[in-house]
């Protein structure tokens, strides 16, 4: 067989698989009751416009508090490890490990029920939140900020220092602003993986009124015994990480080009 | 101390436009103020320095004048690079003093900061900062290492860039400049600081061989100012011509120094002579007749004078 042959035969093969899993699916699946469960439109006329006004929302609010935490807190245990006392480069290195080792549900149940006991304290929900994904986020954003420092040129630092400029300043306005362009684009990934991490908050325990996308989506689904709140859950969560997807590949684009 | 070096740096960087030659370095401290001689701006005593097993510096001992320009010449690898960097403690001296303008560097105790902000460095990469443009890059230091305001920081800024021939780049990026123009702005960079002292580590080295001029004339301008500059070079018309002294270095030593003419016309020992009919040029036999030949005034509109500076950085690369 010539090797133009052999690839068509190759390509036939592939698209004849194709077509029996797709049709093996069609004749298996019950249209009507997918189409009942999914597509109900009384029920998905009833989702607005709370799905959006307190869910959504919600969604986006949480994200952000605890990517703005675990950045500053990433970008703390990243120096950390870089620093010259011993202690501190354990300390980072045995919190980065736990929290990347331990799966973001036992963090949330931990936080939710055992801050109240352990130190008989209400937080306000929103800075438990923060702390939740913050903690987590922290963990896999400091091995990102610490290798995007790593990967400034030691030349920079060389003539920062040698302008005369102190080890904290030559770190702060020469390394640390070049290092966050070389990481923006697993940062802006980081955000993506937060956002679906703040589907996790339900564990802290919250009113209908802090619900965000999935627990709404799971509360409707008991309530009118539909998937069509899930099926909108999971739209508005694309509508969300589509666009951060775009962006991280024009950041992952610039960075190659700036290269 | 440290407020001397501020104010000297600025009234420098002013009067530096149009008058040749003001005297000397006026004024680092009070009692050398007659101009010139006597003076040292650099002393280097017994400077070692080891890399784990390997020994880069022997043992090296150099004065430089207030005023005075010494170009550091030899093969790659035979520590000139090092040497210069431990001037300004960017590498470490395994034993040997160095003291500059007076202040012993080497010593523990000494606010290194405070003696860098009077020594400008220029790289041969140019390590300027990528993420500001050429005013930022002249200011970012003024203002956090000098502690000047916006304001002042940027008058200094453009009067340097002025001084280098980039005024209308003040707003680039160092991406959006040729080599030739970044290693500008990274010389009035350290001009800015209003240093004492410049050191130049193969600034020509990484640039195409049609933009050296523009920074050997700008160095040549300096040295006209009366600052004192230490250069590790491979142009040996730029050092025959602009340096007061030439000092060159082989294995971690120096084996011959002395005036331009003598070490680069005429030099005494075998290492410098072999070394000095690699560089300048392969083909000619007679260093000393090939010579006189590359002494136009103007660098930077002489081809032919930029032509054995070229074929060194050929070698380097292709190291």
């Amino acid at each position: 067989m010539s090797r133009r042959n052999r690839a068509r035969a190759i390509r036939t093969a592939q698209y004849s698989v194709l077509l029996i899993v797709v049709l093996v699916f069609a004749l298996a699946a019950d249209w009507g009751e997918l189409r009942r469960a999914f597509f109900d439109v009384e029920v998905a006329k009833k989702q607005f416009p709370d799905v959006v006004t307190t869910a959504l929302v919600n969604t986006v609010v949480y994200t952000v508090l605890g990517f703005v935490f675990g950045l500053a807190l990433g970008l703390l245990l990243a120096l950390m490890r870089l620093s010259q006392v011993l202690p501190y480069r354990w300390l980072a290195t045995a919190y980065i490990e736990f929290f990347r080792g331990v799966p973001a549900l036992l963090v949330f149940i931990a936080l939710g029920y055992g801050v109240p006991v352990a130190f008989q304290v209400s937080i306000n929900q929103y800075v438990t939140v923060m702390l939740a994904l913050g903690l987590v986020g922290a963990a896999y954003m400091a091995e990102t900020i610490r290798a995007g420092i790593q990967a400034v040129p030691k030349g920079q630092t060389e003539a920062a220092r040698s302008l005369g400029m102190s080890p904290t300043w030559a770190m702060i306005s020469i390394v640390i602003p070049q290092a966050f362009r070389i990481v923006l684009p697993p940062l802006a990934n980081e955000l993506i993986l937060l956002t679906k991490d703040s589907s996790l908050v339900y564990l802290l325990g919250l009113s209908m009124d802090q619900y965000e996308l999935a627990k709404f989506g799971r509360d409707a689904l008991n309530q009118h015994r539909s998937l069509t709140p899930i099926l909108i859950a999971g739209l508005f969560y694309l509508a969300i990480t589509l666009p951060l997807g775009h962006l991280v590949r024009r950041l992952e684009a610039r960075t190659a080009k700036a290269r | 101390m440290g407020e001397t070096a501020g104010t000297d740096g600025t009234d420098r960087t002013s009067g530096s436009s149009g008058t040749s030659r003001p005297t000397g370095a006026s004024g680092t401290s009070g009692p050398s103020a007659t101009s010139g001689g006597g003076a040292a701006a650099i002393e280097i005593e017994g400077l070692r320095k080891s890399f784990g097993e390997l020994e880069v510096l022997r043992g090296i001992d150099i004065t430089v004048r207030r005023g005075e320009v010494v170009c550091v010449i030899g093969p790659s690898g035979s520590g000139k690079s090092t040497l210069l960097r431990c001037v300004n403690l960017l590498e470490e001296p395994t034993s040997g003093t160095v003291r500059v303008a007076g202040t012993e560097v080497t010593d523990p105790e000494v606010d290194i900061d405070r003696v860098r902000r009077r020594i400008g460095m220029v790289f041969q990469a140019f390590n300027l900062f990528p993420h500001l443009t050429a005013l930022g890059n002249l200011t970012i230091a003024q203002r956090r290492a000098l502690g000047r305001g916006k304001a002042e920081a940027e008058e200094v800024a453009r009067r340097n860039l002025r001084r280098v021939g980039l005024t209308e780049k003040e707003s680039s990026y160092p991406a959006q400049l040729s080599g030739g123009q970044q290693q500008r702005v990274a010389i009035a960079r350290a001009l800015s600081m209003g240093p004492d002292l410049m050191l130049f580590d193969e600034p020509t080295s990484a640039l195409d061989p049609e933009l050296v001029g523009d920074v050997l004339a700008v160095m040549r301008g300096l040295a006209d100012e009366g600052m004192t500059m230490l250069v590790v070079t491979h142009e040996m018309s730029f050092a025959r011509e602009v340096a007061d002294r030439v000092v060159f270095m082989d294995d971690g030593l120096i084996v011959e120094e002395g005036p331009a003419e003598q070490v680069v016309g005429d030099p005494q020992q075998a290492r410098t002579r072999a070394f000095l009919a690699r560089v300048l040029d392969p083909a000619a036999a007679d260093v000393l007749e090939a010579e006189p030949s590359q002494e136009p005034t103007s660098l930077s509109e002489s081809p032919s004078d930029i032509e054995p500076g070229r074929g060194e950085v050929g070698k380097e690369r292709s190291r």
